[in-house]
Parts: structure tokens; C-alpha cells; sequence
């Protein structure tokens, strides 16, 4: 298993530890995971897949809980900021 | 303890109420609107919001074509949180006998003047690429909309109030008697009128009115612009609409105007407690994920339960009650109360004013269940 892997968040490069969920990647590199209606910025608030806040598109699927998903090489995560 | 004075007191601010006192106000009725939850808070708040026309009968059809035109006609006043849009109505053929009802429906729509378009396998699959490939054809039904029913009842209050109606809330009815309407706070109003709207409520007001609650349960899911653009309804809905006693399932997802879909549907007679059924809700989300298999990846935000008002024959009541000749009804619209909530209110003030209506009031009249009876 490699040490590191490499993702890509709204089209950037990200290179993360292995085991790092997807949050971490799009902790470092968009800041946050998607707006709020009112235009907000929104990440993980909870950590553990209850509040719903860190919500990022992953490979075409809407609203997946990035918090709760490992990040894996390849993976083409969007936020909607 | 005093009396309050009107020309017209409509008791119930759902959809149908809301819509009678506007129009009665309208009329230059001096109306009061009594409610003992919210505008708009009953079963208008729990069902879809569908402007749909159906063809379950003559009667429904031409009740329905009506109020839908009633709808359009309104909707340049429409504020934008009514959330108006013309989507249309796609009917769902699973396959070919549900092919060749698609069809008769398109007849009997056009023969009525309403255009709708019989689509192919492919051109279906082209205008909802989310639904199960294999499906035989659809007929769209392009003047059907969606709109969000409680904000169109609190428009319509709005506009009943801007007409001099005043609404009371928070006052249960205890009786209705010969224009007299006392609430259990001790409130007494006196009226040329009454109007009993009351949904599901109306039999405690009306003692030997025929309506049952029929249960159903929604679900809406987080947002996904664009997953599906229609509402669609699966043919076999009326099957369902139609079975009088069993517990049934139909498939129908309405697109809202925030990305956001409601799936349904169920029906229960019998089914008196507001919890969600967890069985029925199963049922009703398969019913739903073997026409949309993507539905089944879709997060669900909440689901809920609402009581239609139904009746034995499917039509809504509509006016004069035999038994008390002050009082009006406008109760028993079923699935169908947004929808018709228009042309009820039509059909009512006609009757009112003593003019001609635009559709026959006698399929509506609470008078045939008496006549029912006498057959029976």
C-alpha cells in the first residue's frame, strides 16, 4: 500500500496520507466542501457523518459525506464554491 | 359574550377554505376565516402540490381542466415562493396494455382539448434519462404544474384580507348551526353563511357527512437539480387511487424548484395515528427505485404522513348541505384539493350570487349522497 495518494479536487492536484479521508483532501485544497443556499461556506462540522455539512460530489456522485470516505488515487472530487 | 357579525364564516384556511373566503370576499362578502392550526397547515402542507388534470370521471376531469385553468390565469399574481412551474405531468407506461391505455388517454384528453404528446420507448428515455430504460412509452401532459401549497394558501388568505376577509387562527369550531359558529374558546359568530372546509375535519362539524381520512406518506430527498424534470406518475396510479380498501402503493416523484424531489405515493383507510409506517414507506420507496433505480442513491431528508379527506363516490363535496340550509360545503377533495381548491371556490360563489357556472355543480352537490342513500 503506497504511503501517499494523489486525488484531485475541483480539477487540483491533492496529495494525501493514506487512510486520510476525503475532508482532509478538500481541507487542504479548496478550504471547504460546499456553500450553504445563503451562499455560506460549509466543512465538517461533526467528523462523524452526522451533520452532513462536508458534503462534496465524488466521482460524479452528489452528496457524499467526504468525512466518512477515504481518499482514493484518482478520485475527482468537486465542491460546489 | 358578543357576537361577531358576518355575511360569510369558512371554517378551515387550507388550500379549499382559503380559496372560498377569497373568492366570497371577492364577491363583497364580508367574511371571516377561522382555523384552529396555521394557513395552510393540514393536508394542504403534507401532499405534493400537483396541478394535474385527471380523468377518473367526467365529473373529476371537468372539475379538474377547470381549476387548472383557473391556475394559470393566476399565476402571473402568483409571488415566487408559490414556486409555479409548468413542468407537466408525465404518465408512465411500465408496458404495452399500459401502452395502449396511454393512448385512450391521449384521446380522451384531445377530444376534450387538452394536448398531450404520446412519447416512444426512446423519447422518454431521451426526456428522463434517470428512468429505467425498458419502460413502453409515456403520455406527457404538458399544462400540468407544481407549485408549494402552503405559501399559495397564505397568498390567497393574503388576497381574501386584502378584499376585507379577517382570519382567526388558533380557535377550534366546536359547532356549526344554522349560521352560527361557536368556537371552544366561547368565540360566537353569526353569518348569512358558513362554509364547512374543514378537510378531514369537516364530519366532527357535519355529523352525518361520509368522509374518511385516506393516510399517505411523503418523502423528500436532499437536492438534485435536473434528476428528474417532470412530475412523473406511474399508469397504474389510479389503480391505486381506486382500491377502496387496501393499503396501495403508486409510483410518483415531483421535481421541486430547488433541486429537491418528492417521492410518493401511499393510500391507508384506517390508518389513524400520523406516524410514519415504516412497511408502507418500504414499499412506497421500491415502488419508486423499480421505475427510478437511482433514486435508491439518493439521500432522503425527511418523510412524513397527511390525511386526505375522502369520500365514497371520489368527488369532492361542493355545496349546499341538505340538512342545514345556511351551510356550504367545500370538503372531500382527496388527493386532488390543490388542484381543485380553484374551482370549488368557483363553483361555490357562483352558487352564492346565483349565477350560472362555468361546469356542471351537480356531480359535486352534497345532496346525491343523500340520494344514495335512498338507493341503497
Amino acid at each position: 500500500m503506497p504511503d501517499q495518494v494523489q486525488l484531485r479536487v475541483d480539477g487540483k492536484a491533492v496529495t494525501v496520507p493514506a487512510g486520510a479521508t476525503v475532508a482532509v483532501a478538500v481541507a487542504l485544497a479548496a478550504g471547504f466542501c460546499r456553500r450553504s443556499i445563503t451562499g455560506e461556506p460549509r466543512g465538517p462540522v461533526c467528523g462523524m457523518g452526522i451533520c452532513f455539512e462536508c458534503r462534496v460530489m465524488i466521482n460524479g456522485e452528489p452528496h457524499c459525506r467526504s468525512c466518512q470516505i477515504l481518499a482514493e488515487a484518482n478520485m475527482d472530487v468537486r465542491t460546489n464554491g | 359574550m358578543s357576537v361577531r357579525v358576518y355575511d360569510a364564516v369558512v371554517v378551515g384556511a387550507g388550500i379549499v377554505g382559503a380559496a372560498c373566503a377569497d373568492r366570497l370576499s371577492r364577491e363583497h362578502l364580508n367574511v371571516a376565516i377561522v382555523d384552529r392550526g396555521l394557513v395552510g397547515g393540514g393536508a394542504t402542507a403534507a401532499g405534493m402540490g400537483h396541478i394535474v388534470t385527471m380523468d377518473d370521471s367526467e365529473a373529476q376531469f371537468a372539475l379538474t381542466r377547470f381549476s387548472q385553468q383557473l391556475w394559470i390565469e393566476l399565476r402571473p399574481e402568483l409571488p415566487a415562493d408559490v414556486e409555479y412551474r409548468q413542468c407537466g405531468t408525465l404518465w408512465v407506461a411500465a408496458d404495452e396494455p399500459e401502452m395502449q391505455e396511454v393512448i385512450r388517454k391521449h384521446r380522451y384528453y384531445g377530444e376534450r382539448g387538452v394536448a398531450t404528446s404520446i412519447l416512444t420507448r426512446m423519447e422518454l428515455a431521451e426526456l428522463e434519462p434517470k428512468l429505467r430504460p425498458d419502460m413502453a412509452g409515456a403520455l406527457l401532459v404538458p399544462e400540468d404544474a407544481v407549485i408549494y401549497p402552503p405559501c399559495a394558501a397564505r397568498f390567497v388568505v393574503a388576497r381574501a384580507e386584502q378584499h376585507g376577509a379577517e382570519t382567526f387562527l388558533g380557535g377550534t369550531v366546536e359547532r356549526i348551526d344554522n349560521g352560527s359558529v361557536l368556537l371552544t374558546n366561547g368565540t360566537r359568530f353569526s353569518a348569512g353563511i358558513v362554509v364547512n372546509a374543514a378537510g378531514i375535519a369537516a364530519p366532527a362539524l357535519t355529523s352525518t357527512l361520509d368522509i374518511k381520512p385516506r393516510k399517505g406518506h411523503l418523502v423528500i430527498t436532499d437536492r438534485y437539480p435536473d434528476f428528474v424534470r417532470h412530475q412523473i406518475v406511474e399508469l397504474g396510479y389510479l389503480k391505486s387511487a381506486h382500491s377502496v380498501t387496501a393499503d396501495s402503493v403508486a409510483f410518483n416523484v415531483q421535481p421541486r424548484a430547488t433541486g429537491q424531489m418528492l417521492i410518493g405515493s401511499s393510500r391507508q383507510y384506517g390508518a389513524d395515528h400520523s406516524q410514519v409506517d415504516d412497511i408502507i414507506l418500504s414499499r412506497m420507496l421500491r415502488r419508486a427505485f423499480e421505475y427510478i433505480p437511482g433514486l435508491a442513491r439518493t439521500s432522503a431528508l425527511r418523510a412524513w404522513t397527511g390525511f386526505r379527506a375522502a369520500t365514497p363516490d371520489k368527488l369532492p363535496l361542493i355545496g349546499p348541505w341538505p340538512e342545514d340550509r345556511r351551510l356550504l360545503l367545500a370538503t372531500g377533495h382527496e388527493g386532488l384539493g390543490i388542484t381543485t381548491s380553484l374551482g370549488t371556490a368557483a363553483l361555490l360563489a357562483d352558487h352564492v350570487v346565483g349565477r350560472t357556472p362555468r361546469i356542471q355543480p351537480e356531480p359535486f352537490l352534497p345532496a346525491r349522497t343523500f340520494l344514495e342513500h335512498v338507493h341503497a
